[in-house]
């Protein structure tokens, strides 16, 4: 019984340790020598014996640092083993010593910053950055990172090896680049923890558990980021971003699973909390002075939730920011809510004219949202037997159940077509 | 560590210079590689005969065929090479940046295989 207790809370400790410590361990265990699978592996070690030794003798009084300390004992002999001519021997005798004066007592220096450029490098696949994150920096499995991409345990894995193995074999740095590379840089993290996030947030009815974690790992990455470049404008407008999504997960679906979109959602059932703390972040990240993508998408989200309050979105401020966030991006996405924002203050005819061409761009044509962006404007417009058969694309190209049956509720709401 | 930046180009491009372009040209690699030796990043750097000038040679069964070309035919060229040392690769794309071979080409920039000595 008592052991059991000891269990469980050694487990508890542990699992608190690494939720909070994980990729401030792997940081600054990979900072000198660029090597995160070794880092990680020395890591997951030390988290091995943390489990066995601990519910023995009780959990330590500072986990980090005992983590810290087995950690870098197993790092530095594996080290050995592997690196026998002379000049790793320096190496390692500095390794040693800067992890000795952080290592015991003191705080361990928060390399996360570091790390996190190192995982979004340009050098390092684009499509990768974002799972390279989440794995370095969180210490989630391939497996569950697999499951949320859509895509197998085994590509993954190999995928995450390969990028591992790029840092450490070209050199990609663990540091925070110079000013002048900087905002480039930032972009790229930035743009990793939107995918991340993007990737989480895919699963409107919430029924997938690896996605609905992602999600939230996703929010644990902007809030870090938030954290560790507060003076970047973009970075606040990410975390507002993320938060103003979050606080409407709820609201996205009604008590039976069902999809429901923006304009029919209950702003009551949103979490006014995560709302005020979004609109605090972007007066922040406005002051600054500095606007880009996020703080619109952002601003975006604040015009719709205006709707809390008055009744109704700010639809004249939505078609104003889609028009900067469309001269910035020149995404065909953003068009198509554009047109959308532009039926509300200019009719629906305006926004068809306004629709991006699917002939000029092959990949609308795969994009459901176009789709259903143009079934229901012609549907407004009494054009039913084109909304017809635009929801009928739209249908085939989702791969979400519960968008797919609201957009065919959508569709059998339409008369039968002539 | 070291990185080997290797300079693609297309090949017909310099012929198609005027005089005086081609003076600049071999000017600003000439500033190039005194600012790389300046800052005592410079292990090497050669330019090559173009790729007319190329022979293949591989050995199979213990027979060596020779060919004549390049190993490759492709749309741009490799016209030379700088080897560097610098700390990073941040600092390797930095520098292969600054090459003109970067304004009028391609640079692909290649860790060097670490050896014992290093």
């Amino acid at each position: 019984m008592t052991r059991g207790n000891g269990d469980g809370r050694a487990r508890d400790a542990a699992e608190a340790v690494a939720r909070r410590s994980y990729g401030k361990l792997v940081a600054f265990l990979a900072a000198r020598t660029r090597d995160v699978a070794a880092a990680e592996d020395a890591l997951s070690d030390a988290f091995a014996a943390a489990l066995a030794e601990w519910p023995v003798k009780g959990a330590p009084s500072n986990p980090e640092a005992w983590l810290m300390t087995v950690a870098r004992r197993r790092l530095i002999d594996g080290a050995r083993h592997v690196r026998v001519h002379a000049d790793a021997t320096d190496d390692l005798r500095r390794m040693a010593e800067s992890l000795d004066a952080a290592g015991d007592g003191g705080a361990i220096p928060d390399q996360r910053l570091a790390l996190l450029f190192a995982c979004a490098h340009p050098a390092i696949d684009n499509a990768i950055r974002a799972p390279l994150m989440l794995q370095a920096v969180l210490g989630l499995d391939a497996r569950a990172i697999a499951s949320a991409f859509l895509t197998s345990p085994d590509a993954m894995a190999k995928r995450l090896v390969r990028a591992k193995q790029k840092i450490r074999e070209a050199g990609i740095p663990f540091r925070v680049p110079d000013r002048e590379e900087l905002p480039a840089r930032i972009d790229t993290v930035l743009d990793a923890i939107y995918a991340a996030f993007a990737e989480g947030w895919t699963d409107p009815a919430g029924t997938d558990a690896a996605r609905r974690d992602l999600a939230e790992e996703a929010l644990f990455l902007a809030r870090l980021a938030a954290e560790l470049l507060p003076g970047e404008a973009e970075s606040l407008g990410l975390l507002a971003l993320v938060l103003y999504a979050e606080s409407r997960r709820r609201a996205r679906r009604d008590a039976s699973g069902g999809f429901v979109p923006l304009d029919a959602q209950d702003p009551l059932a949103w979490d006014i909390a995560l709302i005020e703390e979004a609109e605090a972040l972007l007066r922040r990240a406005c002051a600054l002075g500095a606007i880009g993508r996020f703080q619109l998408e952002a601003a975006l989200q604040s015009a719709h939730v205006a709707r809390r309050r008055s009744g109704r979105a700010d639809w004249p401020a939505v078609v104003e920011l889609y028009d900067a966030l469309f001269a910035l991006t020149r995404s065909p996405v953003v068009a198509i809510n554009r047109a959308l924002a532009i039926a509300e203050t200019r009719g629906v005819e305006a926004a068809i004219a306004a629709l991006p061409d699917a002939d000029a761009d092959e990949r609308l044509g795969r994009y459901q949202p176009y789709w259903a962006a143009r079934a229901d404007l012609l549907a407004r417009s009494g054009a039913r037997a084109e909304a017809h058969a635009a929801y009928e694309l739209a249908i085939g190209l989702e791969r979400d159940d519960a968008i797919r049956s609201f957009l065919q509720r959508r569709q059998a709401s339409l008369a039968a077509p002539p | 560590m070291q990185y080997l930046f290797l300079l693609y180009a297309n090949e017909g491009g310099w012929d198609q210079l005027t005089d005086t372009q081609k003076q600049q040209g071999m000017a600003a690699y000439t500033a190039y590689t005194q600012a790389l030796r300046k800052e005592g990043v410079l292990v090497g750097s050669n330019r090559l005969q173009p790729i007319a000038a190329a022979t293949t040679v591989r050995v199979a069964d213990g027979k060596s065929q020779v060919l004549d070309g390049p190993y490759a035919d492709t749309k741009e060229q490799l016209g030379g090479y700088y080897l560097v040392d610098v700390p990073d690769l941040d600092a390797a794309l930095a520098w292969a940046a600054r090459c003109p071979g970067a304004g009028h080409g391609t640079i692909e920039v290649r860790p060097v295989w670490p050896t014992q000595n290093a």
